[in-house]
């Protein structure tokens, strides 16, 4: 059953959540909420220098939603800022790739387990909310502003 | 358990309905149980919009030829069909919106409009509404703008923890400054039947409009517009087996005649002159515009059709098979009901939440079985916020809803259990 949406990894990182909680110090946070079925997410993001130290986040929501911040956390931690940017990018492209994009393996690691969510429009912005956030987070770390709080549409 | 008796040969019934006949994804039959956000349409409604477009499309009301003729006729009949479903004492009391968002929005902006003669069609400050915290955001946010334009406070019933209105306060939150309120007679996320009785009681103690959402209710078990004694009702078509893009306001005469006019446009005037206009006398006082022609005569298909099959006979089914849903998904372990669970003052809507499993998930798992549920918060948010959950997944039943499909609910709730567990 589920064959192409709910992989293995997607319910692990549901189950067992990694690095979830939000935490202090963080340079930035941004709160995102899915107006249509109520997801959201709190993302924090701490920096030092160009190098995101910790990406903390709490939020409730589905499956996907949530086993997607666990795997944004797992990924981002340590890398520079560019870096980061670019894995969202990639990640971003497969979620909105309709299922037709080839996930990359060494850029995505656990991420490439929502390849299959790509083929589920209603589904896409779960995937992605977190990703939204955490670029939202991390631009306010980058300016020294404070939070921010949006709705994702 | 063994299912209980229907006074309906289901099986006949879906017959009726060529879609229920699909075979989705993994070759699943499809279990629809989503009919409280649409229903399914018969072949008589569906041949009635060919039949139009077909054999008689003109525009109604203008055209002088034979066409023109025929539509305006069976435009005009669907009105007549749907005055009697609701037992409405004249026809020319029912308006022809697009769907029961327009109903509701046509009340609440000609109310804060100011444009009526007699100021008790006029919100201003000091005049409050009500509304309820069960409703539809469409009964929400109409009234919140209108009270932001005119003014007039806002104020709404809570309700009890077990998905009634609290109706303790009605007292206080109906008085002398209440000028309307607009409530939901069926609960499209709870399933709650509303005491609509004791509310029109209080409301005529101090003179204020009763506006009933029925979207929910009218689909589904016989209504008299007298008999509930509302001033205004407001309902839609394609929770009725109707198309989609035709709803309809119901109000007392006396009340549509206050009421200024909402849209302006063609049809809806008596004269025109650049220094100003008049206005046509009710229904059409409402109706600018090209109206939805097909659609008005598809739901006048359907409403024959319902009253073919029987409301009393639909409503007794339902009734049935909700006492049966309720049964299987209380028997399922970390299942609990949000809203009434018991089968009193409730309808064929039920909503659920699972232990540990967001309701996303549940629905997706579901429909990998062939079961269509909805799920999320129903355009209801503020119910999801007053039982502090995120969302529910809601099962919604009909005329052509089988006591199987509710099995097939609860053995797909089951595999999500094990899926998740």
């Amino acid at each position: 059953m589920s064959d192409s949406l709910y992989q293995e990894i997607i319910l692990d990182h549901y189950k067992h959540p990694h690095g979830r909680g939000l935490r202090e110090p963080f340079g930035g946070e941004a709160h995102h909420v899915n107006p249509t079925c109520g997801d959201e997410i709190t993302v924090r993001v701490e920096l030092d220098g160009s190098t995101i130290t910790d990406v903390s986040y709490d939020g409730q929501g589905c499956s996907i939603s949530q086993a997607s911040a666990s795997v944004l956390h797992e990924l981002l931690t340590g890398r520079t800022v560019e870096d980061a940017f670019a894995v969202d990018k990639t990640f971003t492209e497969l979620m909105q790739g309709r299922g037709q994009v080839e996930p990359d393996e060494d850029v995505l690691g656990d991420g490439i387990a929502f390849a299959g969510v790509a083929k589920y429009p209603a589904r896409v912005k779960c995937a992605l909310l977190s990703w939204m956030a955490f670029k939202d987070a991390t631009a306010r770390a980058l300016t020294g502003a404070g939070p921010i709080s949006k709705e994702s549409r | 358990m063994s299912a209980p008796h229907s006074p309906l040969d289901v099986d006949r019934v879906r017959k009726d309905f060529p879609i229920l006949e699909r075979r989705l994804a993994g070759d699943h039959p499809l279990v629809y149980l989503d009919s409280a956000n649409t229903s399914q349409k018969p072949t008589a409604v569906l041949d009635a919009l060919a039949e139009h477009y077909t054999q008689h499309n003109a525009n109604v009301a203008r055209a002088v030829h034979q066409l023109g003729e025929e539509s305006t006729a069976a435009y005009e009949g669907a009105r007549d069909k749907i005055a009697a479903l609701i037992k409405a004492p004249s026809r020319d009391e029912i308006i022809f919106t697009k769907n029961a968002s327009e109903a509701l929005n046509l009340v609440a902006h000609t109310l804060a409009s100011g444009l009526a003669e007699d100021p008790r069609y006029r919100l201003g400050p000091g005049d409050e509404i009500v509304v309820t915290e069960m409703e539809h955001h469409s009964n929400i946010v109409p009234w919140q703008l209108a009270a932001q334009r005119t003014g007039a406070a806002f104020r709404w019933f809570g309700l009890t923890d077990e998905g009634r209105l609290d109706l303790s306060t009605i007292g206080e939150l109906i008085n002398e400054r209440t000028k309307i309120v607009s409530l939901v007679h069926q609960s499209n996320s709870l399933g709650t039947v509303n005491d609509v009785a004791t509310v029109v009681a209080r409301a005529r103690e101090v003179g204020a409009l009763v506006l009933l959402d029925g979207s929910q209710s009218v689909p589904h078990q016989p209504i008299d517009v007298t008999e509930l004694g509302v001033d205004l009702l407001a309902f839609t078509g394609h929770k009725m087996v109707g198309p989609t893009g035709i709803g309809v306001l119901w109000g007392r005469r006396d009340v549509l005649d206050a009421l200024p006019p909402f849209l302006g446009g063609g049809e809806m005037i008596e004269t025109v002159a650049m220094t100003g206009s008049t206005f046509a006398p009710i229904p059409h006082k409402f109706e600018a515009g090209t109206p939805p022609i097909a659609q008005a005569i598809g739901l006048g298909a359907a409403v024959d059709y319902l009253t073919g099959v029987g409301l009393d006979r639909i409503h007794e089914h339902e009734q049935a098979l909700t006492a049966y849903a309720l049964d299987q998904l209380n028997a399922v372990d970390g299942v609990r009901i949000i809203g009434p669970n018991s089968m009193e003052s409730r309808g064929g809507t039920v909503s659920f939440v699972v232990d540990g499993v967001h309701p996303h998930d549940v629905g997706q798992l579901l429909d990998e079985q062939g079961v269509a549920v909805r799920v999320g918060h129903h355009c209801a948010r503020p119910v999801c916020v007053r039982y502090g959950i995120p969302a529910t997944t809601r099962a919604s039943f009909y005329l052509y809803t089988t006591f199987d499909e509710i099995d097939a609910m609860a053995a797909g709730l089951q595999q999500v259990k094990r899926f998740f567990g």
